[in-house]
């Protein structure tokens, strides 16, 4: 059999094609209840369904912004959510040209006899799900697989469990209309140089595109959301053209460019950070035959958060900041970022928590 | 442990990338004695090695063809021998900016089990020979590992042995100075569609891209030398632009931009036909981040082998014949051929052999 041919093909390609436009990039607001907990506790915001509806508001109508994003991911509470006005989240983004998104994996469990590695669970019903959620209005996916780097690790078991898991993720989702954004993060934490990340990072994608290849996915219908390739949080900082020069060519070695376009996780990188390391990506000179766009979570919100703080009078504020980081996001998708984007309190801030749990 | 980035590291990357200079290709000319005998046979010329050594000097002296190529591919015996004047043919090459290359596999063998499969082998004291053919003036090196598509074919086994083969000569030469030019020959033999060969071109491209990463390979450092997706040789025929949207969409699917450049063999095309598919390639607008060229060795002999027939009166004409089909193809790699008005005799004669052996 061939790759995916069936009735949603044309719309998958168009679709993914469409989150890669440049200039534009994916908002992550996809926290889980528990996790989006951790971060209300962090601006002493009780976490209950109103609070998280008022964040996603604030986040969604912020003026300005719309133009910014190609896609927005939710968790599964939010795609059903509104504004206070009564209007559903998911038309307020399809009037803003923005295509809702959905996470759809249910979080990690462990690999027995390794060292804590992990591999994400969620395929059970999935198809089911896939077609409620398109129902709904989502047009994309997103399923988040775990690695981490260590002495012996990550072990071939927990690259070919997750990347399989990947795959089977991936088609179902395509099989019920739903771009999948194909996920494998290799965690930031330990102490390894550039080049240990780099050649980890180059293992895992190639074993991704190869379990891909096998499940026949249509790869002109997917994104990929990987870290970009740098030293571990304990190990040196480089510079962001380094960062950009070994993660363009990881991917160069691992993705085939009927893939349209990658949508960098920021993991613990403070909003800056995120935002330069893309800029230097998007102004490198080389073979780049997909574009190069954001995927940011707490890269992108983190100031705003602090910002907002929960109090109402303080919404203006907080939305002109999450304006600035999107639009230095998309400056970055360009590689005309000059710097010194709404440098509110937290834009440099580490957002790195070791050992990471959504 | 990431790809190789040993001593030759950089050489391999600038050898590569100069075999895909556009405007330029690989001549073919690494037939076995036993192979050569059936084309000298074809032309009542008796196969001993003063003729085996007449007819590259043939090729590979005519004047104006070595502009058009970057490589030549030859026989271990071919590497030792020199013109009638004295002059190694190395130097011939070497002088007129053409890379000599090498075939380093010793055939095919059948896989037991299956239906007439096979695995190629040569891998045995590899890298004491690659490391002679060096010294003797070798840059690159050739393996033609063979597929072909069946009812039930090809296998797995088969996909998984000549994908592991390839990658173990491939960083073998790595090691020892020579650019592998990575062979999966999927034979043109058969009824079936464009669309089956297209699905498997994708399956055995993509494992033989995983068993490179697994192996190490530096892709900077290699060549691909694929069949062009086209359909069975019992099938009916597509236009050149069928088979160039097919083709290069198998390549963006499967084919890391890593890799600088992809050169076809012919299989068993006629002059024009590989020519015209070659040309048609490289004039589709679509994600092409390498360069298309040729890797042919019928396709650019026929007609001068004909045109030979053994007789040293023949040799300008013959030497013609071949300065027009390199000038063709040349063209071909930038999509600029505008067809042949004046076809010599053979130039669109079929060269399909069933069940071609080498």
């Amino acid at each position: 059999m061939s790759c995916y041919r069936g009735k949603y093909a044309d719309e998958l390609i168009k679709n993914a094609a469409y989150i890669g436009t440049p200039g534009k990039g994916i908002l992550a607001a996809d926290e889980s209840t528990g996790t989006i907990g951790k971060r209300f506790e962090s601006i002493k915001v009780e976490n209950n369904e109103e609070n998280r509806r008022a964040l996603r508001e604030l986040l969604f109508t912020a003026p300005g912004v719309l133009p910014f994003l190609s896609g927005v991911i939710l968790f599964e509470e939010t795609l059903y959510q509104k504004t206070a006005a009564g209007k559903p989240f998911v038309d307020v983004m399809k009037d803003g040209g923005v295509l809702p998104g959905i996470k759809v994996d249910k979080g990690t469990v462990e690999l027995a006899g390794t060292d804590g590695e992990t591999t994400t669970q969620g395929l059970d019903d999935m198809a089911k799900r896939c077609q409620q959620y398109y129902t709904a209005g989502a047009r994309f996916a997103k399923w988040r697989a775990v690695l981490k780097i260590g002495p012996n690790l990550p072990s071939q078991l927990a690259i070919n469990e997750n990347a399989n898991g990947l795959a089977r993720y991936a088609i179902i989702c395509q099989e019920n209309g739903l771009v999948p954004i194909v996920e494998p993060e290799i965690l930031v934490d330990g102490s390894h140089d550039i080049d240990r990340c780099a050649d980890v990072t180059e293992r895992v994608l190639a074993a991704c595109y190869k379990a891909l290849n096998d499940h026949h996915v249509l790869l002109e219908g997917t994104l990929l959301k990987p870290n970009m390739v740098t030293p571990g949080s304990d190990a040196k900082k480089v510079a962001a053209e380094v960062i950009a020069e070994y993660t363009v060519r990881a991917l160069q070695r691992t993705m085939p460019p009927a893939v349209p376009a990658v949508v960098f996780l920021s993991g613990g990188q403070s909003e800056e950070e995120a935002t330069v390391n893309l800029n230097a990506m998007n102004k490198l000179k080389t073979k780049k035959p997909w574009s190069l766009t954001f995927s940011y979570g707490r890269a992108l919100q983190q100031s705003t958060l602090k910002a907002w703080a929960g109090k109402t009078e303080n919404v203006k504020k907080a939305q002109e900041n999450f304006h600035g980081r999107c639009k230095a996001n998309s400056e970055a998708t360009l590689g005309t970022y000059k710097g010194g984007a709404a440098s509110s309190e937290g834009a440099s801030e580490s957002l790195h928590v070791k050992d990471y749990k959504y």
